[in-house]
């Protein structure tokens, strides 16, 4: 199986996936900004993305990431 | 180089200069690409097997000069044959047993796919197991060193710190590094490429020994 930081198995954000969701709804929307935000290396964050996006929680839009209507309500 | 192995036609393995071969990999800390790592440098190693004596020492002393590296803009990525499971079970057990925490993530490399591409395994030494290989790469994911250990030795934390210090001075001066290096000690300066650069080259200011090996301070 396939390891998902920031995605569990259930298809549910992790504690550091909802770290990251939270870090984009605060304004942080590119992968720089989110390490910043969330003191996680840029290896995790780039990864991180991949699961968000891949979950539908975060969308890639040009060079920035934003939350889905999906991700927005996890976030409050 | 060339490694002939039954499950490829033929792996090249990358050597000093050349961009690193990507790879997607299951790591401790998630599935992980190579190219997740650009725009640090990156220690990639190998050790033989989780729960064996010298590769505990060294993810040890792995850890205890993770933030040297950090304030070198640089990254840890261990990797064995073990699973992720594996590799889990015996970070708890380094942290429970002897109080340390191992920061950096571990790929779990059950199928050989990176050690086969970065020519970990050496069947004379072992058909199973990595050896302790070290590569060190540069913020664009090539390569700027490869240290090869045999099974039984332990690796020099202070050399590796050493190298990354060397390569970064060069990058950052344009200059060389003598033997036995370390950071504050004269650095060599390139030697001249033309007769009339070679005149000069004592006239500079440099401790010049002869016109082709001078030395500065930085």
């Amino acid at each position: 199986m396939i390891a998902m930081p920031c995605v569990s198995a259930d298809g549910k954000p992790t504690k550091s996936g909802m770290e990251m969701l939270s870090a984009l709804k605060s304004g942080a929307s590119t992968p720089d900004a989110l390490s910043g935000a969330t003191g996680m290396p840029m290896f995790r964050v780039r990864s991180g993305l991949r699961q968000l996006v891949n979950a539908g929680f975060v969308k890639q839009v040009d060079d920035k990431y934003q939350l889905t209507q999906e991700g927005s309500k996890l976030v409050k | 180089m060339i490694l002939m192995e039954e499950k490829t036609d033929e792996i090249r393995l990358p050597l000093i200069g050349e961009k690193a071969p990507d790879f997607e990999a299951e790591t401790t800390q998630g599935t992980l690409r190579l190219s997740d790592f650009e725009g640090s440098w990156l220690v990639l190693f190998s050790h033989p097997a989780d729960f064996t004596p010298v590769c505990t020492t060294e993810f040890i002393a792995f850890s205890e000069i993770y933030d040297d590296l950090k304030k070198r803009n640089t990254e840890l990525l261990g990797l064995s044959v073990d699973s992720a499971s594996s590799h889990i079970a015996w970070i708890r057990n380094v942290e429970e047993k002897m109080g340390v925490k191992i920061p950096f993530p571990i790929i779990a490399d059950l199928n050989k796919e990176v050690s086969i591409k970065f020519g970990m395994i050496h069947p004379a030494q072992s058909k199973t197991e990595t050896i302790r290989c070290v590569f060190i790469m540069d913020p664009e994911s090539k390569i700027r060193t490869i240290l090869y250990y045999p099974l039984t030795t332990g690796r020099n934390m202070k050399e590796i710190l050493r190298i990354i210090d060397a390569l970064q001075t060069t990058d950052e001066h344009k200059v060389a590094t003598p033997a036995n290096w370390n950071p504050g000690d004269p650095v060599v300066v390139p030697p001249p490429k033309t007769a009339e650069q070679a005149e000069e080259r004592t006239k500079e200011g440099y401790d010049c020994k002869d016109w082709y090996l001078c030395f500065k301070k930085l």
